[in-house]
């Protein structure tokens, strides 16, 4: 990468030979903060997350090596200046007001204010489309380089760096702003980060074994859900879905066998749960219940809570849980999260009620793997085995996921 | 920052303006009248359109130029009116935009800057 063969000055020596998540993890909390710096000083969204993206780069390219240093900000925040006084010849205008500008070393970043949530805000605005919001918030909140995030949800790096390039000439071109919306807008705009966020769970979560890469996504999820509740500690639905994010992980380990197979709920050894952060989770979300605003997040997270509290399989409260559902289903009606409350109310009432909820989803869901899968289970357990057997088929017809495609394989195996 | 509001009719739009009272009519009218009113500070001009059947459509691109009857695009939607508007960012465009009373699509678009 151009522009940083020396260390920058005053950035101090290098420290221990850092692991890959370390790496993240130093990136994550430092480029976002030097974007949301960058960005109003230089006054174009685009030309201070150019800059932050090189030194991101570099980083990554000698922080390996060299260690990580001891003021990695002011190392980011060096070679960003360095390569922007380089590259903004022609700007006479951004380069005078690079020149002139010094890293401020906060003794205690916590006293700082954050700007980071205007950076979210901007890469989360509703006029761009959802793909793009993913991959600008991976790079510019998080510190992801384009390369990583393309690894994460394998695509090309070319259609990466295209998304993240229209999105920035629309952010420029189309004026849109680099602010928190306030008022009436807040709530659209803040359901908004809310998806990206929850879409980088889904994605790293689902992800098999194969694609360790997008597992990584899950912390990138739990990061910015953290930064979003430090940063809007009234928002009960950032809260619900930090709760959901740490009830998932919480689990993360029973998830899958030794050999990478995906182990259902019911099967999973709960031993390995971490109570401890269950707990604390489901204290987050407690709190968060107070405030009386409930909201798709905070009910998810309270469905997860009812599994992870059950001590065994056979003690979970499937009432409980169908009610959660008929509260999630009035607020935010999807025929998957139907999908859902049929599969609790086979525990609750029966196979029979069941069905009669599944047979009203079958043109909404005839496409979905996991429908099929449900049906299956449920038709076995009325002893419908052909029927069953026909709709195991179905489901493995439509899933791309090993792990799942292992899982039907494997039932269809023994009928 | 400057945008043009391009003004969007549909044929289910039409019809319903069709079906309307006078009284009603007059009502939806008036409530479009407010909104010009409201905004009155960030417009800078603009039109209604006549009918898209009125549009004559010149085709530059194959040699000779060729004149055809019609809009650009033949479709169910079609521009019938844009407003200049001035105002801070996309945010401000967007909130002119979502208290809009009349036709059922609104396209939002910056305008270059002048200059070379």
């Amino acid at each position: 990468m151009p522009g940083c063969r020396n260390p920058p000055a005053g950035a101090g020596g290098p420290v221990t030979e850092p692991s890959h998540a370390e790496l993240a993890r130093v990136v994550r909390e430092h480029a976002g903060r030097l974007a949301a710096s960058l960005v109003p000083l230089i006054g174009d969204f685009a030309t201070a997350e150019d800059l932050v993206q090189d030194a991101v780069v570099s980083a990554l390219q000698r922080w390996p090596t060299e260690g990580i240093p001891r003021r990695p900000d002011a190392w980011l925040f060096t070679v960003a200046r360095r390569r922007g006084v380089d590259a903004l010849r022609r700007n006479s205008n951004y380069r005078s007001k690079l020149e002139q500008l010094q890293w401020l070393i906060h003794r205690d970043p916590d006293s700082e204010p954050d700007d980071r949530l205007r950076l979210v805000f901007t890469c989360c605005h509703p006029a761009l489309p959802r793909s793009a919001q993913i991959a600008l918030t991976l790079r510019v909140v998080c510190g992801l380089t384009t390369a990583q995030i393309a690894r994460a949800f394998l695509v090309p790096e070319s259609t990466v760096a295209q998304r993240i390039t229209r999105a920035k000439r629309k952010i420029t071109e189309a004026g849109i702003p680099y602010r928190v919306p306030g008022g009436d807008e807040l709530d659209a705009r803040l359901s908004e980060v809310l998806a990206v966020i929850y879409l980088l769970l889904n994605e790293g979560y689902l992800a098999t074994a194969e694609r360790s890469a997008a597992r990584d996504l899950v912390d990138d999820a739990e990061w910015l859900a953290t930064l979003l509740h430090r940063l809007m500690p009234a928002d009960p639905e950032a809260a619900g879905l930090l709760a959901l994010i740490r009830l998932h992980r919480a689990r993360g380990t029973a998830r899958f066998d030794p050999a990478g197979g995906l182990v259902l709920l019911q099967h999973q050894d709960r031993s390995r749960w971490d109570r401890t952060e269950i707990a604390e989770a489901t204290r987050l979300l407690t709190r968060a219940a107070m405030r009386h605003r409930p909201g798709p997040y905070q009910l998810q997270a309270a469905i997860v809570a009812c599994h992870a509290e059950a001590e065994r399989w056979e003690d979970t409260d499937w009432e409980q849980i169908v009610l959660l559902y008929d509260m999630l289903l009035h607020l935010a009606p999807s025929p998957v999260a139907r999908l859902n409350r049929a599969v609790a109310l086979r525990y609750a009432a029966g196979p029979r009620a069941a069905m009669s909820e599944l047979d009203a989803l079958a043109d909404a869901l005839d496409r979905y793997h996991l429908y099929h899968a449900v049906r299956a289970d449920v038709l076995r357990e009325l002893a419908r085995p052909d029927e069953a057997r026909a709709a195991d088929l179905r489901a493995l017809d439509l899933t791309a996921n090993p792990a799942q495609q292992a899982l039907l394989r494997e039932r269809l195996s023994w009928t | 920052m400057k945008y043009v509001l391009l003004f969007v009719d549909t044929e289910q739009f039409a019809n319903e303006l069709q079906a309307m009272g006078p009284a009603e009519r007059e009502r939806a009218y008036e409530r479009v009248n407010q909104w010009f009113a409201d905004n009155a500070g960030r417009i800078r001009g603009g039109s209604k359109l006549q009918e898209a059947d009125t549009a004559t459509t010149v085709r530059l691109d194959g040699g000779e130029p060729v004149i055809t009857d019609g809009p650009f695009v033949e479709g169910k939607e079609v521009v019938s009116g844009y407003v200049e508007i001035d105002v801070a960012d996309l945010d401000e465009a967007l909130r002119m935009v979502e208290a809009w009373p009349g036709c059922p699509v609104v396209e939002i678009r910056p305008l270059a800057p002048a200059g070379p």
